[in-house]
Order: structure tokens, then sequence, then C-alpha cells
């Protein structure tokens, strides 16, 4: 058990600290190198959650794919050096905003404490085998499952459209 | 007790790490013997008997070689870059089955020839290789040199690309098989390798792994005659090598993963189920299986590279994209078909044919007709 504290207590330590150097390093190569870093300490604490679905999609399509595409391109354009000074202003409501979805979650988490988990028994078992997990994601969860491709699919077609304009436009 | 399962997977993981790196030496070996049979050549014969110690001859040479840094680098990424390259390569390998469980218990444990059997194995692969990519985009970046950075973008754009091909032939493997687990897949391929059931998905395969590991004829990311040398043009000595080493391991691992999903795994031919030359008779027939069948499929890589020039860079990406990914999808939408109505395995292969020769027509069509225009043209 200790040796559990112990491993949870490193890889929190290496995931604020990597969340803070992404916040604050000048060089956006190695802010996005940050949050690749960070994105693997949080599929490890998946795995210790006994969710290693969960764990390895987060690896592959958060640190594999998008931060990939990130790096790539933060090198085409080559804006690897941040100049611009920040425009406090313009981050007030957003910050107020965050503040207030802190809060409620520091609410949540302090109100459920030692009420034991809210998760009924099968969504655990669910998390634990892939075959499991879709089979509810088929049945109990079908609507939002499919609600959230469709939402996929206006991203992608929203993306290609506007690609598509600039080309047209600027000729 | 406890300690004997420690002592077993730490010899399980040492034994694999230790073949994936002789094998890395040798594959060099092989590949220079075989690309000089090919072109009519000797290749190195002179160390060793058949040019056999001509690998260790080597590795002395590039660790006495002096290891520059140039000035103007990323320094930390700079020596970060090959390690971050080597390591997904030597991991990869962790979730695949090389033999059957040995039948009898050595020190009151039974042995099984894997290191670890999780229920998302296929899942695991595709999470290392899409990490993969990191050292090489990495190693463009920090060289501070515009044909490693071209090299180094290069190299991103298409291995993500071609990770969408790659991750649906995955995808098919585990439909036939029904579960994401190493040995099942292979447990399922009992009867018909899905080589044979699925056979587009597997070419499919073969061409993305080819894109994956940077191989010709889809070598974009090192092209010596535009980019030098690409991504490692600042690299030498032993960090040179280490790139060298995870793009060799890589094709191993790759091979390995291949045979796993489309090949049968560590298992015989199936006509020979029943005979004395089944792994479920003999279990040390297990690994000796898996090694042949990773050598023909190193063999056809170095046998692809032999034959097919590089292709142009667009139409690299214009082949994953508009080609391999439809035809992808299209099959896992016949394999799905066919699995559902539980019809037999044979009408899979034939059903599969259908978009794949579709898909030919289309790709001639399209290159006729502008060679036909350019023809009317001048």
């Amino acid at each position: 058990m200790s040796g559990e504290i112990f491993l949870f207590l490193t890889l929190a330590l290496i995931a604020v600290l990597t969340a803070l150097g992404m916040l604050f390093s000048k060089n956006t190569v190695y802010a996005a190198l940050n949050l690749v870093i960070n994105f693997i300490t949080v599929a490890i604490f998946y795995l210790l959650l006994d969710a290693p679905f969960i764990s390895l999609a987060q690896v592959t399509v958060y640190a594999g794919a998008i931060m990939v595409l990130f790096l790539f391109v933060i090198m085409l354009l080559g804006i690897q050096q941040i100049s611009a000074e920040l425009n406090w202003r313009s981050l007030i409501l957003p910050g107020v905003l965050a503040a207030i979805l802190l809060v409620e979650g520091l609410y949540l988490m302090l109100a459920r404490t030692g009420a034991g988990l809210a998760f009924s028994v099968t969504t655990t078992a669910a998390l634990a085998n892939p075959s499991e997990m879709s089979k509810q994601l088929f049945s109990d969860y079908l609507l939002p499952f499919e609600a959230t491709s469709i939402l996929l699919l206006v991203a992608m077609v929203g993306a290609i459209v506007l690609t598509k304009k600039e080309k047209g436009g600027d000729a | 007790m406890d300690w004997f399962m420690v002592l077993e997977w730490l010899i399980k993981s040492f034994v694999l790490v230790m073949v994936l790196l002789t094998g890395f030496a040798y594959l060099t070996w092989f590949e220079r013997r075989v690309l000089a049979f090919m072109q009519v050549r000797i290749g190195p014969n002179r160390a060793g008997w058949q040019g056999l110690l001509q690998p260790i001859a080597d590795a002395v040479k590039l660790i006495f070689k002096e290891e520059l840094v140039p000035n103007q680098v990323e320094k930390l990424l700079f020596v970060l870059a090959p390690i971050v390259t080597v390591v997904p390569a030597v991991v990869i390998a962790a979730v695949l089955p090389w033999g059957p469980t040995i039948p009898f218990p050595i020190f009151g444990r039974t042995i099984t020839l894997y290191i670890a059997d999780i229920n998302i194995g296929v899942l695991y692969i595709t999470a290392i290789a899409s990490i993969a990519v990191y050292g090489i985009v990495l190693a463009g970046w920090a060289s501070n040199n515009k044909y490693a950075m071209l090299g180094g973008m290069r190299s991103s754009a298409q291995m993500v690309s071609y990770e969408l091909a790659l991750g649906l032939s995955f995808v098919t493997a585990t439909l036939l098989a029904g579960s994401m687990q190493a040995t099942h897949i292979v447990d399922a391929q009992k009867g018909v390798w899905f080589a044979l059931v699925q056979p587009v998905m597997a070419i499919i395969f073969l061409v993305a792994t080819l894109a994956e590991v940077n191989r010709a004829p889809f070598d974009m990311p090192e092209a010596e005659q535009e980019l030098t040398a690409g991504y490692h043009t600042e690299y030498s000595g032993m960090k040179f090598a280490l790139f060298f080493m995870a793009e060799y391991i890589k094709m191993i691992a790759i091979s390995a993963i291949a045979v796993t999903l489309f090949f049968g795994g560590y298992r015989e031919f199936w006509f020979l189920q029943t005979t004395w030359f089944s792994v479920d008779q003999n279990w040390w027939l297990g690994p000796i299986y898996m090694f042949l069948k990773i050598v023909v499929l190193l063999f056809f890589m170095v046998w692809i590279r032999a034959t097919l020039p590089r292709i142009r860079y667009d139409r690299l990406m214009a082949f994953g994209w508009k080609v391999m990914l439809p035809l992808a999808l299209v099959e896992i939408m016949v394999t799905a078909t066919v699995l559902a109505f539980g019809l037999p395995w044979y009408v899979n292969t034939f059903a599969s044919l259908v978009p794949f020769a579709v898909a030919v027509m289309i790709v001639d069509r399209s290159l006729t007709t502008k060679k036909q225009r350019r023809v009317s043209n001048a």
C-alpha cells in the first residue's frame, strides 16, 4: 500500500511540474514536450486506477496523435520563442469561469470524500475489460456514443470546409 | 515465490532485448548480403566466415568514432532524441507471444513464452508506435539544420498518415479474432491464417509498416538526394548508430507483429496441425517457426528495397490518404458484414478482393488519364 502511495506522489509531482513547465517555458517546443510528459503521467494514473483501455487510448490519441500535430505546426510556423506580452484584461472572463469550475470541482470532491465510489460495479468491470466496455457503449450509452460520433464528424467536415474556403478565396 | 516471478520476467525481458539487439546486428549483415546478391555483387564477406563478424567490426568502429555535437543545436533534445527513438522500438515487442506455454513446470512455475499478455495488446502496440514518432521529429528540430528539419517534418506527416491505415488493419485482426489479446489472436489462427481470410488488409498492413519504419520506397525522411541524410544529418558515432539501430529493431518488431496478427504467430502451417510438426506436440517449435516467419518477412522488406525506387513525397501522402485509408475502411465493413452473417471464411477472402480490384482500377484510371492529357498537351 505504501508503495502505491509513493508511486502516486511521485507521479503527481511529475504531473504538476510538467504542467507548470508547460505554462512557463518560453520555448514552445519545450512547452509541447512538457505537455506530452504530462499526458503520459496521466495515462499511468489511469493504469493505477485499473483502467488500462483508457490509459492506452490516452497515450495513442493525445500523446501520440494530437501532440505530434501540435509539434508539427510549431515547427512548420517556426514560432519557437514567445515574445508577445499577455493581455491580462482579455483573461478576466475566462479566469472567472475557470475559478468557478475549480470551486465546483473542489466542492464535489470534498463532498464525496469518504462516501465511497459512486460508480456501480459494472462500470469498474467495463473499465478493466475492453469487450465489457464496448457492450456498455453500444447498449446503455448508445445515444451519447452516437452523438459524440456525429459531433466528431461535424468537426471534421468543418475543418475541411475551412481549409477549402481559404484556398478558393486567396486565388 | 513472488521472487521467482520477478526473476522470470527479468530473464524473459533480458532474452527478448538481447535477441532484438543481436537481431539488429545480423539484420544489417543480412540486408547487405541480400542486396549485394540481388545487384550481382558479393557484399561484405571479409570479416569472418561469409562476413559474419562484419556487424561486430562495424560496432567497434562506431564506438570509437568521435561524437560531434554541433554548436548551434539544442543540446538536451539533441542527446535525448536517439534515446527516445530506440526505447519504443525495443519495448513494442513485449506483448507478442513467441511460443506456447511450456508444458512442464520449471521451479514450480508454468512458464509462458511472452512477457505480458494484456487484454489490450493490440492497443498497446498502437500506443507505442504512435510515441515512436517523437524521436525523429525531435532529432530533426534539435539539429538546427534545414535538411534535418525537413526530414523530421516529412517523417511526422508520413508516420501520422500511415498510422491510420496501420490502425485499421489492427482492427481487422481484432474483429476476426474477437479479442485484442495477442495470444487469442494467435489461437484464432489455428485453422486459417488471417492473411488468407483478409489478404487485402495484410497487404495494407505490410505497406503501412514500410512507411512506419521509414524503409524504401518510403524512406522520405532520409532521402539522400534531397536532404543529404534527413533527420540524422548532424548525428555521428554512437548517436547515429542508435538511429540506425532503432530502424532495424523496428523492422524486426514490426515483422513480428505482422506474423502475430496475420501469419499465424508461432503456429505451424494449418495442414501440419495433427503431425509431429505441430507446436501442440512440440512446444519448442514455436520460437523456431516465429523466427523463420520473421526472416521471410524481413527478406521481403529487403527485396522491396532492392526493387522499387523511392516515390515522390506528394504521391506518398496522396496514396496514404486517398487510397489506403478508404480501402481499409471499406475492407473493415466487408469483414464486419461477413462476420455478422456468420459466413465461412473464404467468403471473406473473395469479398475482400472486390474493393481491392475497384481501388486498383480507380488508381490505374487516374494515372492513365493524366498521362494521356500530358501527351495531348504536348
